[in-house]
């Protein structure tokens, strides 16, 4: 707790120049062959609807559009957090990351709430092809950002306990670019499951 | 459907209940683990193990360890094989063998999953553990506790699938699995959920093993090894942990979609449903075409070394050999049509990957020129490790060349699924890589363990296996050029097999004598270690930095980290007896300390895939929390490692680190 600006800028420096995060960049590259990996198969069975509702029929552009911009925001406080380790601001940093997890915590609601609606509704993914294909691939991506928040409650608790060490930074600064990594994620997923679905294509 | 129910999910005593065969494998496998144990109790040998070996973050005796274990599941795997053979050899006209048609489909199904998961990646990871961080000048991997989590989920999926011998069954759907029939409309049993979960723990630890490797060989290396610098083993390392991360995340969701469709009815690859089972073959192939070259570029690199270790030469184009590794690396992406080209992808489609995987040859071919122009005009030592050598290079370029005609696509759909294919993939990867990894086993035994192998019996074995070899595959490609087709229980007098199918089994029983006296060759060695101690470090008359050190190889390695200016700095060292490597202060340095955290994480991914096998709820959620709870005590660990005090008295004698 007794760190200097420059001390804990050079935490950052430190973890971002370390074999763990290096490591941590590659983890996140096959995680990138994984949602490819999902797209690929919703590209493939999307209009296998079997007989079944289209996302056209199913999907809601102003209910994405909300997940979406919470999802972003939350990008944005996850990004104010690292910025108030960068000036030794151990409060800040902890408000900032609880408003990251309430944001990335509604987002999981909205999605497991549109699931929910899905499934009662006889849509589940038994349903189709289509729809084996979409929860997968979104579910995937609300599973990811589960481990997200989990991730977060742990580090919250680490800083309140040992404050800005070599080790929090490190977890902060790879939280960080998970967190944005996912909210990558999730543009593909709007754009492609979403706006495509409503469009029709 | 019937989705985790009860306690004991859909595990009964029908689950217990096998057949004669079954009932031996299962008698062994259980007398020898109670061998085992009691031997250990015995000897008072539990806390040695525990401590020294079980425990271990020294990438070399995980090393060791992997090749333990894929050792015996050679063995086992190799068991498999000679049922086979036997069963082909006698199941003719009214005969019908001495194993059932849905038996012998688990046979060569586990066959196949084993001899790839667990003896070929057993190996190649085993000796990539030891070699690795030697080569390349460091103390250790970048992340060691890592890689014993690796080695662990390796176990555990090796545990896994071995446990369907004894209970419950095997998948009886091929090595792959391809759906319809391991959908759970066609595979009712709990088969391919074993195959399912043994290779996604197994694969989760490879791919961890990937990310582990890449960031050792861009971060560890030392001082002076830039990149063009390095050990021709370890570009190829670079190259196949690349693969290893681009192709396992496909691996990793195909299966579980597979899973997801039997388990909670969803329609990836159903007949019905809207699902699409072609999906299924190219998504298994996107991820299995890359993996036969995961398995044999470190075989290549192994091959490299030896070759110019063994000819007194540096290697011939060591540029070429580069860039031959990265084209085969970016190729092995574009070829995985070819294991179907009979889908009906159309001839365009067909043409293409056709060519592409003629294309990939090339770079193969250049690694094979490479080699051979090393060997020339070089002064060959004939030591077993070259004599492996010389039985990979005409093996494996029959099996190459028997591989560009299969990439016809018109010859292909005469050869599809016939012996002539499996004569082919069997030349490929017991040539290339079980030869490349038994060789690098005799080549660093003495490096790890500080005596040599038994030179004669490794000789006599690598003739055994190499003439074995043939005389088991050549048949195979007669036999299948006269239409005999893979995973074929039993045919009809008038077809004319049976013959070579004998001399098939022949073949068969000459390998397992030349397994065998491997297995002497070891334990020769060890009761006569004294004699093949190696004092010098250097058996080999080597070129690298690990033969810098004294053997066996302290679990530092390097006690100083050596500077490099050139390849095979070691070796020019030698020729110019100049001294560079030694160097006098040796500064304290950290180690890891030992762990038990990989196998509690491995012991509760086997309770999860357990559980997942048998849609037993409780213990799924026991094993996932078991791994989390692991992974969480491990974030808090603060004495991960421990200071390294070296007398400076230590350095004397030859070279830089002894």
């Amino acid at each position: 707790m007794s760190n200097t600006n420059e001390q804990t800028t050079s935490m950052i420096v430190h973890a971002e120049k370390s074999k763990t995060l290096l490591g941590f960049w590659i983890y996140l590259m096959t995680d990138c062959i994984l949602f490819a990996s999902l797209f690929a198969v919703y590209a493939v069975l999307h209009k296998n609807t079997f007989g079944g509702p289209s996302g056209q029929q199913l999907f809601s552009l102003p209910y994405a559009l909300l997940q979406t911009l919470i999802l972003l925001t939350s990008s944005l406080t996850s990004g104010l957090s690292i910025l108030s380790i960068r000036k030794n601001d151990i409060k800040k940093t902890i408000y900032w990351t609880i408003a990251t997890f309430g944001l990335g915590l509604s987002f999981l609601l909205l999605e497991i709430n549109e699931f929910h609606k899905l499934y009662i509704e006889g849509n589940g993914w038994q349903r189709s092809g289509f729809l084996s294909s979409y929860f997968s691939l979104v579910g995937t991506h609300g599973l990811h950002i589960l481990v997200g928040l989990i991730w977060m409650l742990i580090l919250i608790i680490f800083i309140v306990k040992k404050g800005f060490t070599k080790k929090t930074v490190k977890g902060f600064t790879m939280l960080n670019i998970f967190w944005h990594f996912l909210d990558v994620i999730w543009i593909f997923i709007f754009s492609v499951v979403y706006l495509m679905g409503h469009v029709g294509l | 459907m019937m989705i985790y129910s009860s306690l004991l999910g859909l595990l009964n005593v029908d689950a217990f209940r096998h057949d004669f065969i079954q009932n031996i494998g299962v008698t062994v496998m259980s007398l020898s683990a109670l061998f085992a144990v009691l031997a250990l109790t015995y000897f008072k040998k539990w806390k040695w193990l525990f401590s020294e070996w079980l425990t271990s973050l020294d990438p070399k005796r995980i090393g060791v360890m992997y090749i333990v274990v894929a050792l015996l599941m050679i063995t086992k795997a190799g068991t498999d094989a000679l049922i086979m053979r036997t069963q082909q050899a006698i199941s003719v006209g009214s005969n019908h063998g001495i194993v059932s048609s849905s038996h012998y489909q688990q046979i060569f199904s586990s066959h196949g999953t084993t001899m790839i998961f667990f003896a070929a990646m057993g190996l190649m990871f085993g000796l990539i553990n030891i070699g690795v961080p030697l080569l390349i000048g460091s103390r250790d991997v970048a992340f060691p506790f890592l890689n014993s989590v690796s080695f662990w989920l390796f176990v555990a999926g090796m545990v896994l699938l071995n446990t369907s011998l004894a209970i419950g069954d095997f998948s009886g759907a091929g090595w792959l699995a391809y759906p319809p029939l391991s959908e759970l409309q066609f595979s009712p049993t709990v088969g391919v959920d074993y195959w399912i979960w043994s290779l996604q723990i197994a694969g989760i630890g490879s791919l961890l093993s990937g990310i582990n490797f890449i960031v050792t060989i861009l971060r560890n290396r030392a001082k002076g090894m830039n990149l063009m610098k390095m050990p021709m083993f370890v570009w190829s390392v670079f190259g196949s942990m690349t693969l290893v991360i681009f192709a396992f995340p496909i691996l990793t969701v195909t299966i579980t979609l597979l899973y997801l469709d039997r388990l909670i009815g969803t329609h990836f690859f159903t007949a019905g449903g809207g699902g699409n089972a072609m999906m299924y073959v190219n998504l298994i192939w996107a991820w299995g075409h890359p993996e036969v070259y995961i398995l044999v570029l470190p075989a290549f690199g192994i091959f490299s070394e030896i070759v110019s270790t063994f000819s007194r030469k540096r290697l011939f184009g060591y540029t070429s050999m580069v860039w031959a590794i990265w084209a085969i690396v970016i190729l092995s992406f574009t070829v995985w049509l070819h294991h179907f080209f009979t889908m009906g992808a159309g001839a365009d489609v067909n043409g293409f990957f056709g060519i592409m995987t003629m294309i990939i040859a090339v770079p193969t071919g250049v690694k094979i020129f490479n080699w051979l122009f090393t060997m020339f005009r070089g002064k060959i030592n004939f030591a077993s490790p070259m004599l492996w050598f010389i039985g990979f290079i005409v093996l494996f370029s029959i099996g190459g060349v028997a591989g560009v005609l299969l990439a016809v696509p018109p010859a292909d759909f005469q050869l599809h699924n016939s012996l002539f294919l499996v004569a082919h993939f069997h030349s490929m990867i017991v040539s290339g890589v079980l030869f490349g990894y038994f060789a690098g086993l005799t080549y660093w035994f003495p490096k790890v363990f500080g005596f040599k192998l038994n030179e004669t019996l490794g000789k006599y074995a690598a003739y055994l296996w190499i003439i074995g070899f043939m005389t088991a595959f050549i048949p195979l490609y007669v036999l299948g050029l006269m239409g005999a087709t893979r995973r074929m229980d039993h045919y009809d007098v008038s077809m004319g097999y049976q013959q070579l199918f004998i001399v098939a089994g022949i073949g068969v029983l000459i390998i397992g004598s030349g397994l065998f006296l491997q297995i002497v060759q070891v334990a020769l060695s060890v009761i006569k270690r004294k004699e093949y101690a190696d004092r010098t470090g250097d058996p080999w008359n080597g070129r690298t930095l690990e033969w810098s050190i004294k053997s066996p190889a302290p679990s530092y390695n390097y006690a100083v980290i050596p500077e490099v200016s050139q390849i095979d700095q070691f070796w020019e060292d030698k020729q110019s007896d100049s001294d560079k490597l030694q160097l006098k202060d040796i500064k304290p340095f950290n180690m890891p300390n030992n762990s038990y955290k990989g196998l509690f994480i491995a012991a509760g991914s086997f309770a999860l895939g357990f559980g997942a096998v048998w849609h037993i709820l409780l213990l799924a959620i026991v094993g996932l929390l078991i791994i989390l709870i692991t992974i969480i005590l491990r974030t808090l660990d603060e004495n991960t490692e421990s200071l390294v005090v070296i007398d400076s008295h230590y350095n004397a004698g030859l070279g830089a680190n002894k």
